[in-house]
């Protein structure tokens, strides 16, 4: 099969324009490559777009914040000078209640209102910060590499172990043992440790177990929580920011980047399926028919999507299918989508705090509870919830006085025993109740509502099971394992093929790192 | 309800018997009886010796019932063997049966066994272990169905010079013109029949695949017809001394299923076990193939070859040196034997390069057991060509009468 008339061939081929193939394109075309970026949605972004979700109302339709982008990356890419802005940096993180309890601000020090709960609680909290701190320092810079093989003889692996071995002997004696006593824990084992009030563990709680799918009590929580910390050390110290125009900005001042560095972007292109000649990548073909050459293609759809989609298990040993299909990668997390036509009020909470992050999870057990729902086809009936009010920094989002809410939900199954048909109603009716319950009267301000569940994401985006990290973040399916072996380092099996999206390390966030990382594997394959 | 269900619950009897178990057991002298996937067999009736030379002199009746078979067919039924195995069954017209081993992701043999195709999308996959969690991982994404029936399927190894004609005599009519690897549907006496002219004994034989309800009444009528013909009943010891001079491999006597080993260094590639002329690697992707590719650009670290032993003493297990000290350990014996056909002391081994040229003259470390005196004697060997026999008349059609 030829490419048709007027098409070139092209040194790259990048499937999905999500910010991980879009920063993978920037980086391809600045080193000279030829490349095409196919994008299966009329927009660029993948799950990183702001769309209209009701009339007037617009949103960040996957993840809201911006917590995890390297300034390293931002800078090299030069995102500011490509149209990124941002309505607000620096953004607050706040635990609300709903029982009259003033909000619990989670700064960096120990604040008044946590003091005034539990003085121990205030006073161990900056040196358990300062110490997750320094450890998320030590880890960060595995999230910026190529993971080493294991069991090879290739010096560069053996380097990187050895780099890593010594990185986190750096940390000094007291705290290595600290981190290699904690990294295997369960976040609720390590938070019931530190600290006794329920609210700040319930919040701290959060950040282990946000995207995934897992309880605080779930073995590993403790390594999802260090994974996010790492990935936000890079983005400054107070790395919570809110991107003017929502997270598609992001998206399209990263489009802007790579069509500048001279790739090519076409949207509405779905790829049906990469062609294979000779044992080795010779394009794509897409949906239309349409056959485009390529040396490279580079997926950042997720590995179960690419490999058995995609590719085809054909192409493939039965023992690397087993393993990719096998890849867990039940998503959770859903999204709420709120049309307000006045600004909520959530008592004691003021407006810069209103428009910051803020966590409904009283507690680990409550989280727990939520999770336990999941495990048997229910969603949660008492969820946990990260909100946003991304009008309150942002009024572009919405008609002039009127307002949004943007929360992720957890948890949510992909399919639930009744069926999403029957239960989207009573889920979105106990979303608004418990919305309500900490900002009276906001039930009787929406005036559109929207619920995003992980089966509605995967449709949207094309995610496996809905799950926002391409795969669940495990220490099984994590940095040298992820998504498997055999695919780990960004290469694949197949001779020109390469993986660039969340389901290879260092996993989903908004990062770019997964991107940027199978870059460089790419150039260093053609050198 | 199949013969083959157990009477009583699994736990108190863990064996299965195969529909010929009841005349087994009556012709078995010495009761010595092995468990072979999942049923109860015969290892020798009377005596090994008596039972091997009705292979090589006469003809022999091995009931391989216990053979694990899958039943594999669909739209793409072909396009997923083809991609379980290194051989390129494109070739392998409907008829016929082709001898097939496959691997996994690292080029190693998992198993060996063999394909019959039945119908265009339809095939018949025997295999010594079972397979079945490899068979359908191994079917993702392919249009085709998998289902274990060994126990749908009762199964009889007819095997020596005298074969043909003792299935002539049973009515099976026009077999003769059986090529080696063809197969033939046959009705006798309103028992239906299939017939393959395959084995594991490298001399003229057959094997006869039937409905389990029908398995004693053909067994009856064969012996019937070869009681002129020196026909006897064999287990599973002398057609192992059979195998080893036709050069057969043994799953894990001669090589490990690749996937049950657990130490670096334990799987064998087909090619490393002289079993290159089954690998296709122009075909397109199949398993292990890159990994082949690999192994065939830098070559292989090993070999399985056959050798000829000084002596007349057995080198089970023996470890293989480069010279006579015994300093330099160069491989070990898988499979050995006092070849009574071949009038040979031989054995198969696996070697390490460079150390399996053919020629190349090997050191043998054999441990004796004389009357409890353990004696060692380190016995001179050298790479031979295999296989150790094979007689025309494994090959002629139509077969000579006997």
């Amino acid at each position: 099969m030829s490419a048709t008339a007027g098409t070139r061939r092209y040194d790259c081929i990048i499937v999905g324009a999500g910010h991980n193939g879009l920063a993978c394109a920037s980086y391809l075309a600045r080193a000279g490559r030829s490349v095409l970026v196919l994008e299966a949605n009329e927009r660029v972004g993948g799950a990183a777009i702001t769309r209209e979700f009701a009339p007037g109302y617009r949103v960040s339709a996957g993840a809201h914040l911006l917590n995890q982008l390297p300034r390293a990356l931002s800078a090299e890419l030069a995102l500011g000078e490509h149209g990124l802005e941002f309505a607000a940096q620096e953004l607050p993180t706040t635990a609300i209640a709903s029982d009259g309890a003033p909000p619990l601000p989670l700064g960096a020090a120990g604040d008044a209102p946590l003091s005034a709960l539990s003085p121990r609680d205030a006073a161990a909290y900056p040196a358990f910060r300062a110490r997750l701190g320094r450890f998320a320092k030590v880890l960060y810079p595995l999230l910026d590499s190529i993971p080493p093989r294991l069991g090879t003889s290739d010096w560069g692996d053996r380097l990187a172990l050895v780099k890593l071995g010594w990185r986190i002997r750096t940390l000094g004696r007291r705290d290595m043992r600290e981190l290699l006593r904690v990294i295997g824990m369960n976040a609720y084992d390590l938070l019931s440790d530190e600290f006794e009030t329920p609210r700040l563990k319930g919040a701290l709680g959060v950040d282990a177990v946000l995207g995934t799918n897992f309880g605080p009590r779930a073995p590993g929580t403790v390594l999802t929580l260090l994974n996010r910390l790492a990935a936000e050390s890079a983005a400054g110290p107070m790395p919570l920011a809110q991107p003017k125009g929502g997270l598609g900005a992001l998206s399209d001042a990263l489009a802007r980047v790579a069509t500048a560095a001279g790739a090519s972007i076409r949207t509405g292109a779905r790829v049906a399926s990469i062609r294979v000649v000779d044992d080795r990548v010779a394009g794509v073909t897409l949906e239309s028919g349409e056959a485009i050459d390529a040396a490279r293609v580079i997926s950042s759809a997720d590995a179960k999507t690419t490999f058995l989609k995609l590719l085809g298990p054909r192409h493939l040993d039965t023992g690397f299918v087993r393993r990719v299909d096998h890849i867990r990668s039940a998503g959770l997390a859903a999204k709420l989508h709120l049309a307000l036509d006045r600004l909520p009020t959530f008592p004691g909470l003021d407006r810069a705090r209103l428009g910051g992050r803020l966590l409904i999870a009283p507690s680990l057990d409550y989280i727990e509870r939520a999770w336990n729902h999941s495990k048997y086809g229910g969603y949660s009936p008492a969820p946990m919830l990260e909100v946003t009010v991304p009008t309150v920094n942002d009024p572009s989002l919405a008609p002039t006085g009127r307002h949004v809410l943007s929360a992720i939900v957890q948890y949510v199954p992909y399919e639930t025993r009744n069926g999403w048909a029957a239960d989207r109603a009573p889920c979105l009716e106990g979303l608004l109740a418990l919305l309500d319950a900490h900002a009276p009267g906001l039930g009787a301000s929406v005036t559109a509502a929207e619920l995003r569940t992980p089966a509605d994401l995967a449709h949207e985006f094309g995610m496996s099971g809905g799950h926002w990290h391409h795969g669940e973040l495990a220490f099984d399916q994590f940095y040298m394992v992820r998504p498997v072996p055999g695919a780990a380092q960004y290469a694949t099996p197949l001779a020109g093929l390469y993986l660039c999206g969340a389901s290879c390390h260092p996993g989903g966030g908004v990062m770019g790192l997964a991107g940027r990382n199978a870059a460089r594997a790419v150039l260093r394959g053609a050198a | 309800m199949p013969p083959s269900e157990p009477t009583a619950p699994h736990f108190r009897k863990p064996l299965l018997e195969t529909p010929f178990h009841a005349r087994a057991r009556e012709l078995s002298q010495i009761d010595q009886f092995v468990p072979w996937a999942g049923y109860n067999t015969v290892d020798v009736f009377t005596t090994v010796e008596q039972e091997y030379f009705a292979i090589r002199n006469a003809s022999t009746l091995y009931d391989l019932t216990p053979m694990v078979k899958y039943r594999v067919a669909g739209r793409e039924a072909l396009e997923f063997l083809n991609r379980l195995v290194t051989r390129d069954l494109r070739k392998l017209r409907v008829g016929r049966v082709s001898y097939v081993v496959w691997c996994n992701d690292r080029g190693h043999i998992i198993d060996d066994g063999t394909v019959f195709r039945l119908a265009a999308t339809e095939f018949r996959l025997c295999t010594a272990e079972r397979q079945l969690d490899w068979l359908l991982d191994s079917a993702i994404g392919f249009d085709v169905e998998i289902a274990e029936v060994t126990t749908d399927i009762a199964a009889l190894a007819v095997q020596g010079p005298t074969s043909c004609y003792i299935l002539k005599r049973f009515g099976l009519e026009g077999v003769e013109r059986l090529k080696v690897f063809e197969i033939g549907e046959f009705s006798v006496r309103g028992r239906p029949l299939t017939v393959s002219r395959t084995g594991f004994t490298g001399d003229l034989g057959y094997e006869l695949w039937m409905r389990p309800a029908d398995a004693v009444a053909i067994w009856d009528e064969l012996m019937a017809a070869g009681r002129t013909r020196g026909l006897r009943a064999i287990g599973s010891q002398a057609l192992n001394m059979a195998r080893i001079e036709a050069g057969f491999l043994m799953p894990n006597i001669d090589f490990m299923n690749a996937e049950h080993t657990v130490r670096l260094g334990r799987g064998r590639s087909p090619l490393e076990l002289g079993l290159g002329w089954l690998v296709d690697l122009d075909k397109p992707h199949f398993n292990g193939r890159r990994a082949l590719i690999a192994e065939r650009r830098a070559g292989s670290r090993r070999l399985l070859v056959g050798l000829d032993v000084a002596g007349n003493k057995p080198a089970h297990n023996a470890l293989l040196y480069a010279e006579e000290a015994g300093r330099r350990e160069v491989g070990s014996v898988t499979s050995a034997l006092w070849s009574p056909t071949c009038k040979r002391n031989i054995a198969l081994a696996i070697l390490e390069a460079p150390h399996f040229a053919v020629g190349t003259t090997l050191w043998a470390d054999i441990y004796l057991n004389r009357e409890l005196v353990w004696e060692r004697r380190m016995a001179k060997c050298r790479v031979v060509e295999k296989p150790f026999f094979a007689p025309e008349r494994r090959r002629a059609t139509p077969p000579a009468d006997r």
